[in-house]
């Protein structure tokens, strides 16, 4: 579904990916864990254009996306949830996953994903008419999560979801993580929280300094060396 | 529940006054009971809302911090101006070929300048403004700095009217379909509206070339309504007064800079009697506004001709919610 090859991609001088090669398979969880300022936001920003590479490839759904703008690419599925969740802070949840479906025209096909994400998220069917600015840490996330929905994503990126939450909040996001991947939508998570990522994911890849450093299954990954001293507080 | 029950039956009572105030003043000018004077002065009343609601759909509905509103304003007014005079077409061709050159130059400025943010915007912006100024001081065939004449007196108050009812339905319109939307969301947070898949740049250009559109045709206006117009009508000040009606009326808020508009354009002249002191109680009366009203005389609250007719419908009393 989504191949990246010897990935380089700059801030100004900052040499902030130095060759990251990755691939999801349709159907799949794959998780990005690493470091503070690994790059693993540069990463998602880049696949989902918001970011433009200075060398390497990024195909997805066997078309080459190197250049390609962010609106562009979430006509096409590919639908980023960024990190921090960038809710539209004055605007009602309503309001919010109104503009999640913004490029699309299917009436039927908005109201059917919108059914989909209240029964993913009973709590946004409830607070349907407030602020969104006014919602709790992990109710926003959950708007943010269901707002991308509402764009119909085939390939969904999440930049760390468990960001600030508390462990009960931040299981049940992963669950209904899990549930999303269930009706059919490829996730790449990426996740400073290595021990539930790995628990979701059936693959991830550990990024460094700009670098993919290690790979495999989450059962490899959980249980080797380096990568538990490393992540998962040993 | 109160308390906005309250605020709903203040909204329908000012809608009623702005509205019976807006059929008086036609009445008073049909009559030809208005002297010039004043009719001179709704005219800058008129033109200044269309400046200052053209400008709140770049700065308010938008969130783009432009500050050179006054360089498509000239534009508009010397493109005009130049057409009408050179060419002798009809006033209303040479207003839309003003405002027409105005929008074109807010797309050729905003696709480099669009990308810079709030105060690097507002400077870039200024600066822009100022070298539209300083084009037209220098060129021939605006006669520079000894200002352009013998401008037709076409301008009547009416079609002022009718321009400033055009750029409200215009703005209101825009304001409550899907791309007013995708407007307040990049206001609201860029990121996540350029997630959304909302072309961000495509509309930022949009609205800044929509709002330098009005600016021109409100420059075609003035330029056609005084006779004659120099670089220093349109200096970085004239910017400076539209953005302090946006912000007096609320930012975002069509009938704030309607409102806002109206009482700037009109203070100065009421406070003719207090001689010199009339810029310090002009100035006061701005700072005491933003003091206790900081987001503006309507925040982001519009008026609504539906809102009115609810006083008839329940007595004023009660409301449907
Ligand atoms: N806008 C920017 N300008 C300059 N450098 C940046 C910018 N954004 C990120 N960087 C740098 O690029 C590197 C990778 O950052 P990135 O945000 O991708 O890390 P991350 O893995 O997502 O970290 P975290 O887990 O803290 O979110 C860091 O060294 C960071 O300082
Ligand atoms: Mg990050």
């Amino acid at each position: 579904m989504l191949q990246i090859k010897n990935l380089h991609v700059y801030y100004g001088q900052i040499h902030a990916l130095k060759g990251v090669s990755l691939e999801v398979k349709p159907g799949e969880i794959v998780t990005l864990i690493g470091g503070n300022g690994a790059g693993k936001t540069t990463t998602l920003k880049t696949i989902s254009g918001l970011l433009t590479p200075k060398e390497g490839e990024i195909v997805y759904q066997g078309e080459k996306i190197n250049n390609a703008k962010a609106h562009e690419l979430v006509a096409k599925g590919l639908i980023q949830v960024p990190e921090g969740r960038h809710v539209f802070a004055q605007m009602s949840v309503q309001e919010n996953l109104d503009l999640g479906a913004f490029p699309r025209k299917d009436k039927q096909g908005i109201a059917r994903d919108q059914e989909k994400v209240f029964e993913l998220f009973p709590r946004l069917k409830e607070r349907r008419s407030q602020t969104a600015g006014t919602l709790s840490g992990g109710e926003q996330q959950m708007l943010a999560m269901g707002r991308a929905l509402m764009g119909g994503p085939k390939l969904l990126l999440l930049d760390e979801p468990s960001m600030g939450l508390a462990p009960l909040l931040v299981r049940e996001i992963f669950s209904i993580i899990t549930e999303i991947n269930k009706t059919g939508v490829t996730i790449l998570l990426v996740e400073q929280n290595a021990n539930i990522a790995l628990s979701v994911a059936q693959r991830g890849y550990v990024v460094e300094t700009g670098k993919v450093f290690m790979e495999g299954d989450s059962t490899s990954l959980a249980t080797n060396e380096e990568v538990r001293k490393a992540y998962l507080g040993g | 529940m109160k308390n906005t029950t309250n605020k709903k039956n203040l909204d329908a009572y000012l809608t009623l006054i702005a509205g019976i105030v807006l059929v008086l003043l036609n009445v008073v000018l049909l009559a030809g009971k208005m002297p010039a004077y004043y009719s001179g002065i709704l005219r800058f009343v008129g033109i200044n809302i269309i400046l200052a609601v053209s400008l709140n759909l770049i700065n308010g509905i938008t969130g783009q911090f432009s500050l050179g509103h006054a360089g498509f304003m000239a534009v508009g007014a010397y493109v005009s101006a130049l057409v009408s005079i050179h060419l002798g077409w009809p006033l209303i061709l040479a207003l839309f070929v003003g405002a027409l050159a105005a929008a074109l130059l807010g797309v050729l400025i905003g696709l480099p300048t669009l990308r810079l943010k709030g105060d690097y915007l507002a400077i870039a912006t200024l600066g822009l403004g100022e070298i539209i100024r300083v084009v037209i001081l220098n060129l021939d065939i605006t006669k520079g700095a000894r200002g352009l004449g013998s401008i037709p007196r076409t301008t009547n108050i009416y079609l002022v009217e009718l321009v400033a009812v055009i750029t409200i339905l215009f703005t209101v319109n825009l304001m409550r379909s899907t791309h007013g939307r995708a407007l307040l969301s990049i206001r609201e947070d860029e990121i996540a509206a350029e997630a959304m898949g909302i072309n961000t740049t495509f509309y930022k250009v949009f609205a800044f070339s929509a709002g330098a559109f009005f600016a021109g045709l409100a420059g075609g206006l003035f330029a056609h309504s005084m006779g004659y117009i120099a670089p220093s009508n349109f200096e970085f000040m004239r910017s400076i007064e539209i953005l302090v009606m946006v912000v007096l009326g609320g930012l975002g808020s069509i009938t704030g800079s309607v409102v806002a508009a109206f009482v700037l354009t009109i203070l100065p002249e009421a406070l003719r009697g207090f001689a010199q002191f009339r810029m310090v109680l002009y100035s006061a009366l701005l700072i005491a506004i933003m003091l206790f009203r900081p987001s503006g005389l309507m925040g982001t609250r519009e008026l609504d001709v539906r809102s009115a007719l609810t006083i008839f419908k329940s007595g004023g009393e009660k409301d449907a919610e």
